[in-house]
């Protein structure tokens, strides 16, 4: 023969391809087919399997695999198919169209007495069940962001806007429905949790890792909770001793030099009760000043979070606990990058900020089924909390400090059956605020009581409703009915209709609520003089909304689609007013001030394994200000939302890899006017309409080890000025509230966690 | 006179006892799945006196809670056997049985492993 044939699988390959249909048996009477069997291990590593028996489906060539787990056989054209047989080992018959097969697992026989075919449901689940329009979000989608806490939980969610409240402090503002946090309910394990003082940072306070789930419902929240919901609810589970892993490890550091830690430590003391520590600390080392203005684009921070919770359980005589003890204890200096608060407090030297925030949380839920009656039970909940910030700004100190003290009673039954089910309580409420602005003391106490009743209808088919109402005395909102109704519709297979209707009333904590206003030399000016708080009337605003969700297959893959409109309509209202750029007015709503939110959402699995999430929201929200009937600044009317991700099939040791990416679009956002300014203190009408691309890969090892990196606003999109007359912060126009835009650009960041199970 | 009012407080405990308003009962009802469950519990929540209805599809045991004086078992049994599963006392009618769909459709026992829907 001339032809030399290369000893090299591609080639044969290629020639089997070829060749298969052509030529007669014999000429593949040479050609073997070879590969490796092994089995797995108890610590699913592989190990080779010899004396395992090969041989072809149809023929008489048979062999048997050596020490290694090696096998070499003669091609057989007329079979084909391949059998590996091994004594206890299920049989593998394979497609030979290679000619090295690699490594063929083996797997024990096992008499099984079920296969249970699983699916794993999609990390952010919208119920076709539930009464309330509520998106539940669990930890595994908390692990598809940086997530360092609770505001950042959101990044992938487009039932939540982020967006930034000022461009010294970086902190984070939650949306919900067009409006600010304020006018949604923050509760933790259903009690109301960031409120009044910590409004502003308190999303900071809650480390991602502890969560174990958040539910958002928006529209109208239950009166279970208070009459101070408007917008929505949102509420964040922590992990649970008993269930949660017995050891976690997390370590991250980004490329602006953030590190943090987080550790967690569950143990079962006896059989009813379970102990956890959760410890979180971060620190920020590094000055940051890209835009170059001067003035840091990220504050110095460093925070030490401890949490003890004590977790009890008695199924046989009913009776669940939970008490808990949390210590926060933060700090951020921002400013002028040259800023040395030993030297320069209080100076014209250079301008600069510290904010210290030192908080206690200590809360219990005690709650008993009664044994013989599984659908009545009893809960209690009770909450204290001081919080104490000081803070200043420049030349501005504002320190508030607040004790809070929560109590709920609430009693399960039913009315003849299950179909008819009703909650019933009081609560009780102490707030007291020591809050000043340099001298000016602005003291408040403030309490309520209140009872409710909520009746929950379900006629098992299409229709459920649940209809609450409480009464409330309030020292300074006076006695007043909060009503509040949830309807849910079958319409037909697999889709529903909901409904919402409201009422919530609240004062608003102006300063707490709007402390970026001290990074700038705005004048406040509280205009109204007869009201109950600051001289303000409280808030009260009506609530109402209808949503649609429709759950589909199509092409054999889950498609949810679902769409909702919601408007709060003020029927009193605190207005903020940032239309005069040396001031920033609160006044009490003279005329109309509404929401409208619209929203519609597609959740679909492309392919195997890879989730697509699209949304487009818009916003129409409107206030009466002095000035005239504009839409709220910072507002963008159209938003869209991307997220997209990918899992590999998890390995039995655990392995797998995730893929995880978010594209955020904002239109233009009206910004408040400046035309008073000078010509260089002035910003557009507007601000451009941008993007945001966020996205993260984790690579997981085993059960026990992943790591992951990624990197947020990936495409490197920042407000070109940020704060205006950074070149004079004592002078009258300095301002860094005008933020429409992250200050920082790309961030990227590695971590890893580390995990031990329970037994 | 005494002794009168003992015999009457008695009786009217023995009373009590026997017709309790909060009365437990656990037994069998044949099923397969979700499916299953859903339909048992409404058809035994849907008859008046019964306050509690949870059927477990691993054991296949109803548990119950109602009212003696408003209701009895087999009222109950009756009402599960018409929308077409069978307890130990009373089986539902072939025409009952008949209209479950494919999964649910208990007496074949290769049922059991079909596709379930939510």
């Amino acid at each position: 023969m001339i032809l030399k044939i290369p000893n090299n699988s591609f080639f044969w390959l290629a020639l089997m391809g070829i060749c298969l249909g052509f030529f007669p048996n014999n000429v593949f009477g040479q050609l073997k087919i070879k590969g490796n069997i092994a089995a797995y291990n108890d610590q699913k590593a592989p190990f080779p399997l010899s004396g395992a028996k090969i041989y072809w489906l149809q023929g008489n060539n048979e062999t048997i695999s050596d020490s290694e787990g090696d096998f070499s056989i003669p091609f057989s054209k007329a079979s084909k198919r391949i059998i590996i047989s091994y004594p206890n080992f299920r049989n593998d018959t394979l497609l030979v169209n290679r000619p090295d097969l690699g490594r063929i697992i083996l797997f024990p026989e096992i008499a099984l007495e079920a296969v249970i075919v699983e699916e794993n449901v999609n990390p952010l689940q919208r119920s076709l069940f539930d009464v309330q329009n509520v998106v539940t979000v669990d930890s595994r989608e908390m692990l598809k962001a940086a997530c360092c806490n609770l505001s950042e939980s959101f990044e992938t969610n487009p039932s939540v806007d982020v967006n930034i409240s000022d461009a010294a402090t970086g902190a984070k503002q939650i949306q919900m429905l067009g409006l600010n946090s304020p006018y949604l309910l923050f509760t933790q394990e259903n009690m109301p949790s960031i409120r009044g003082a910590s409004q502003v940072y308190g999303l900071s306070f809650i480390p991602g890792s502890w969560i174990e789930s958040i539910q958002i419902t928006k529209g109208t929240g239950s009166v279970l909770n208070g009459f101070e919901s408007i917008t929505g609810q949102i509420n964040s589970e922590l992990v649970k001793p008993f269930i949660d892993k017995e050891w976690f490890l997390n370590f991250y550091g980004n490329s602006y030099a953030r590190f943090e830690l987080n550790a967690r430590h569950n143990a079962d003391i006896s059989e009813k009760w379970a102990t956890g520590i959760y410890l979180h600390a971060n620190k920020r080392t590094a000055k940051v000043d890209e835009n170059e203005d001067n003035f840091l684009d990220t504050p110095l921070a460093q925070q030490i979070n401890f949490m003890n919770r004590w977790q009890y359980s008695d199924a046989e005589k009913g009776w669940v606990g939970f008490f808990n003890v949390q210590y926060l204890f933060d700090e951020k200096q921002t400013g002028e990058i040259n800023f040395n608060p030993d030297k320069d407090k209080f100076t014209e030297n250079t301008w600069g900020s510290e904010v210290q925030t030192n908080r206690i949380d200590v809360s219990s839920k005690v709650g008993y089924v009664f044994p013989d009656l599984p659908f009545q039970s009893f809960g209690l909940q009770l909450a204290f909390s001081n919080h104490d910030q000081n803070s200043y700004y420049g030349f501005r100190t504002y320190d508030i400090q607040q004790q809070s003290f929560y109590s709920n009673a609430i009693f399960n039954s039913i009315i003849g059956s299950t179909q008819h089910k009703y909650k019933t309580g009081i609560s009780f409420t102490y707030d007291g605020f020591q809050e000043s602005i340099n001298t000016q003391n602005y003291n408040r106490k403030d309490n309520s009581i209140g009872a409710f009743f909520e009746y929950t209808y379900n006629n098992l088919e299409k229709l459920s409703f649940v209809a609450g109402i409480r009464i409330d005395n309030h020292n300074r909102l006076h006695t007043f009915l909060t009503p509040r109704l949830h309807l849910r519709y079958a319409l037909w297979d697999k889709a529903n209709i909901r409904a919402s209707i409201g009422r919530g009333k609240r004062s608003a904590n102006i300063f707490a609520e709007n402390q970026q206003l001290f990074s700038s030399n705005r004048q406040i000016i509280i205009e109204n003089s007869e009201g109950s708080t600051y001289g303000l009337s409280p808030e009260t605003a009506w609530n109402y909304g209808i949503s649609f969700t429709q759950k589909l297959y199509l092409w054999n893959r889950t498609l949810v689609f679902s769409t909702d409109f919601y408007r709060t309509d003020f029927v009193d209202q605190v207005v903020v007013d940032w239309e005069n750029p040396q001031a920033v007015s609160f006044y009490n709503l003279d005329g109309s001030s509404f929401a409208n939110s619209f929203q519609i959402d597609i959740n679909y699995e492309l392919i195997q394994n890879v989730n697509l999430r699209a949304t487009y929201k818009n916003y129409q929200v409107k206030t009466n200000y002095q000035s005239g009937n504009l839409q709220k600044p910072f507002q963008p009317e159209h938003r869209f939302f991307v997220n997209a991700n990918y899992e590999t099939v998890k390995q039995p040791s655990g392995r797998q890899w995730r893929f995880d990416a978010t594209l955020n679009w904002l239109g233009k956002q009206r910004l408040p006017n400046t035309q008073s300014n000078p010509e260089i203190y002035r910003v557009e009408e507007s601000s451009p309409s941008y993007s945001i691309l966020n996205a993260q890969i984790t690579y997981s090892f085993t059960n026990k080890f992943e790591i992951y990196a990624g990197g947020e606003n990936i495409n490197n999109y920042t407000q070109p000025n940020p704060i205006l007359a950074s070149d004079d912060p004592f002078g009258e126009y300095f301002d860094s509230t005008l933020s429409y835009a992250p200050v920082l650009g790309g961030v990227y960041y590695v971590g890893f966690r580390f995990k031990i199970q329970r037994q | 006179m005494k002794i009168k009012y003992t015999i009457l407080a008695l009786l009217m405990s023995l009373l009590m006892s026997a017709q309790e308003k909060n009365k437990k009962e656990t037994f069998l009802v044949s099923g397969n799945c979700g499916m299953c469950e859903s339909r048992i519990e409404k058809a035994a929540i849907k008859v008046k006196g019964v306050k509690y209805a949870s059927w477990d599809i691993q054991s296949n045991e109803l548990t119950i809670i109602f009212n003696e004086r408003k209701c009895q078992l087999k009222e109950i049994k009756k009402a599960i056997a018409e929308v077409g599963h069978d307890t130990e006392e009373i089986k539902a009618s072939d025409e009952n049985y008949e209209k479950l769909p494919a999964c649910c459709l208990y007496r074949d026992p290769k049922s059991k492993e079909m596709m379930h829907p939510e």
